[in-house]
């Protein structure tokens, strides 16, 4: 700034930073209220044409020493930490997601016919069942019902999943007979490791309607 | 008269004593407006002996030897529940109050029927199943609004009677007769002042005594049984018995909005406006009526108090056994039309020509009914309303009848989807 050289500018110049600033705060508080239209009005220059440099020195100080200035600079400092601490949620430190893949414990642990919740928490039934070519086979249900998604209850005497909510039905193979499911539930990929344990893995799934029943990974043999 | 023998806890007497003695008081106030205002000598002797009545049974219940119903009655009433006989009872209902509207807006048969509903709660509020489901805080709502709806229908309706009667005397409907203008000041603003007292206090009162129905932390693997969406949507929670998500989560509500919202547009009756009345608005009271009570209010009902675990159906006195199984086997229309009808698996079969009875029905159902009715018995709606506002009507009216005729189809054929495509989520 030791050099001056327009005389005139300093009206322009002032509202153009009022309405960067403004348009600033605007895009930062977005989300909240807009804050009040501001209209800065142009303040008279002190003129004093022999000496053009302390004169404009003094205007961008009186701007920015003036309290109107120091609100809407705090004002949108804090809108913008706002907002950046909103963004800051969508990257939590701890993903609380479970792992998607779990073991189930040794194959010959199963019984057939039998459904135990053990691994409910976890979103799926592991169970040993004839299959519809009447293989044994041992799979792992999704606990997730295909109508809207509540979680069924096995029920043993009745020999099926009952969904709490509008009472769908399906029988141990995971297969719809009753209420409003549209679909069987669904298989997840399950395999056994060396030592024997089964591990169920989450993140792929096998729909018999799409004929992925017939699919390897979603089950093994017995 | 076995009192004992089901042992009535003293505080279900207790409060049932209470009961009764509202009852009593509520007849002998009717009776002494008979006497005072109306001085109608019959009726004074009438209410002041049904008061006396229930003034008895008060005392009965609070003196511990109160009666509790029989087993055979309610086994009776168990077994003659189902969603068949309650929704053919609902709607029967409807329409005999609609019929027989000079009748029920006497206010002495009005009086009668609240009455012997009264009466009646109060002895089914003997068994506990009952009074468990009815006194849930979840609940008390649905009972206020089963008679808040019932009064208010009922105050409608007797208002239309008389201005009807008015109307075919060639007098002004009632409305016409008060001014025009109120005064905000002291009018609206007390009003408003005392509305807003009253029920802060009521509901001050409410949540002091009826605890906030919190439950156990949220799992997705302990889930309660049943599980039942807030009151308000529980129309929509029976909804989804019959539709697919889809359906009964987006395009059946959808069709609900934009309804409620054409309703104005379509309407081209220009009589019937800012006064009650029934003859000048026949169709339009009656469409409302069946869609709100029957398909909104009577389902909400339903949900509450007649739905148990697993979403199965429960008669009032039954307990809520997790382990009733009721047959419910569900079978496509296409494998009616192609198992059942042509001996064919449908399993091999490419989804478009399986479904194809499927959609040709519903493409006939919302494509050919509307000019089929539009040459045939709503001839004159078509010709008033013009073509556009005359489908926009048919179709509401057809998605609103979407719901009774899955219901139906579903009750008497075990029909499931009328159109199954589960390879593209799209089910009807
Ligand atoms: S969510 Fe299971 S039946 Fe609707």
């Amino acid at each position: 700034m030791s050099d001056p050289t327009a005389p005139s500018p300093s009206a322009s110049a002032e509202t153009t930073t009022a309405v960067a600033a403004t348009s600033a705060v605007a895009a930062a508080a977005a989300p909240a209220v807009a804050p009040p239209k501001v209209v800065v009005p142009p303040k008279p220059t002190p003129a004093k044409p022999a000496d053009k440099g302390p004169s404009r020195r003094f205007f961008l100080l009186s701007w920015f020493g003036s309290w109107f200035a120091v609100a809407w600079v705090a004002f949108s400092a804090s809108m913008l930490a706002m907002v950046l601490g909103t963004v800051r949620f969508l990257f939590p430190n701890v993903l609380s997601e479970p792992p998607t893949s779990f073991r189930a414990g040794e194959a010959t642990g199963y019984e057939e016919n039998k459904v135990d919740d053990k691994f409910k928490e976890q979103g799926a039934w592991v169970i040993r069942a004839k299959d519809e070519r009447n293989r044994d086979i041992i799979y792992a249900l999704s606990t997730i019902c295909t109508h809207l998604g509540c979680t069924p209850n096995w029920l043993e005497s009745e020999k099926k999943f009952k969904c709490p909510c509008h009472g769908s039905g399906f029988k141990i193979s995971g297969i719809n007979f009753e209420g409003p499911a549209p679909r069987p539930l669904e298989r997840y990929a399950i395999k056994k490791n060396d030592d024997g344990t089964l591990v169920i893995d989450k993140s792929r799934k096998f729909q018999k309607e799409l004929g992925q029943w017939d699919d390897a990974d979603s089950y093994i043999l017995v | 008269m076995d009192s004992h023998a089901h042992g009535l806890s003293s505080s279900v007497q207790n409060g049932l004593g209470g009961f009764y003695l509202v009852c009593a008081l509520m007849n002998f106030g009717f009776a002494a407006y008979f006497h005072f205002q109306a001085k109608n000598r019959t009726q004074v002797a009438i209410w002041g002996a049904v008061g006396a009545l229930f003034a008895l049974m008060s005392v009965a219940y609070f003196g511990h030897f109160g009666w509790s119903l029989s087993h055979g009655i309610k086994d009776f009433v168990d077994r003659i529940m189902n969603p068949v006989s309650y929704f053919a009872i609902s709607i029967l209902a409807l329409a005999a109050v609609l019929y027989f509207r000079r009748f029920f807006t006497n206010p002495i048969v009005a009086w009668s029927v609240l009455m012997i509903t009264l009466f009646c709660s109060g002895f089914a509020m003997t068994d506990p199943n009952f009074t468990a489901i009815i006194t849930k805080p979840d609940n008390v709502p649905i009972v206020i609004l089963i008679f808040s709806v019932g009064y208010f229908t009922w105050l409608a309706l007797r208002l239309a009677v008389i201005n009807d009667d008015r109307i075919a005397r060639g007098e002004p409907p009632m409305e016409k007769l008060e001014e025009d203008k109120v005064l905000t000041w002291p009018d609206l603003v007390y009003t408003e002042l005392i509305c807003m007292v009253v029920f802060t206090f009521a509901l001050v009162v409410w949540a002091y005594f009826l605890k906030a129905p919190l439950e156990q932390p949220a799992s997705s693997a302990k889930i309660p049984n049943p599980s039942k969406a807030p009151w308000y949507f529980l129309g929509l929670q029976e909804m989804l018995v019959y539709f697919d998500p889809w359906m009964a989560g987006v395009v059946l509500p959808t069709f609900i909005i934009i309804g409620l919202i054409a309703l104005p547009y379509i309407d081209f009756n220009t009589k019937g406006n800012g006064y009650y009345c029934f003859n000048e608005r026949k169709f339009a009271i009656t469409t409302f009526l069946l869609g709100f009570i029957i398909l909104w209010v009577v389902l909400i009902v339903l949900g509450t108090f007649l739905r148990g675990p697993n979403w199965n159906f429960f008669g009032l006195f039954e307990p809520w056994d997790p382990h009733k199984s009721l047959p419910l086997n569900n079978v496509n229309l296409s494998d009616y039309f192609w198992l059942y009808g042509f001996g064919k698996s449908v399993g091999s079969m490419h989804w478009l020509i399986r479904e194809l009875p499927g959609i040709l029905l519903v493409l006939g159902y919302l494509l050919l009914l509307p000019p089929i009715l539009a040459k045939t018995i709503l001839r004159d709606y078509f010709i008033k309303m013009g073509f556009i506002r005359f489908f926009l009507l048919v179709t509401l009216i057809q998605f609103m009848a979407l719901l009774p005729i899955k219901m139906v189809l579903r009750w008497t054929i075990n029909l499931k989807y009328i159109v199954f495509i589960p390879e593209a989520f799209f089910n009807i």
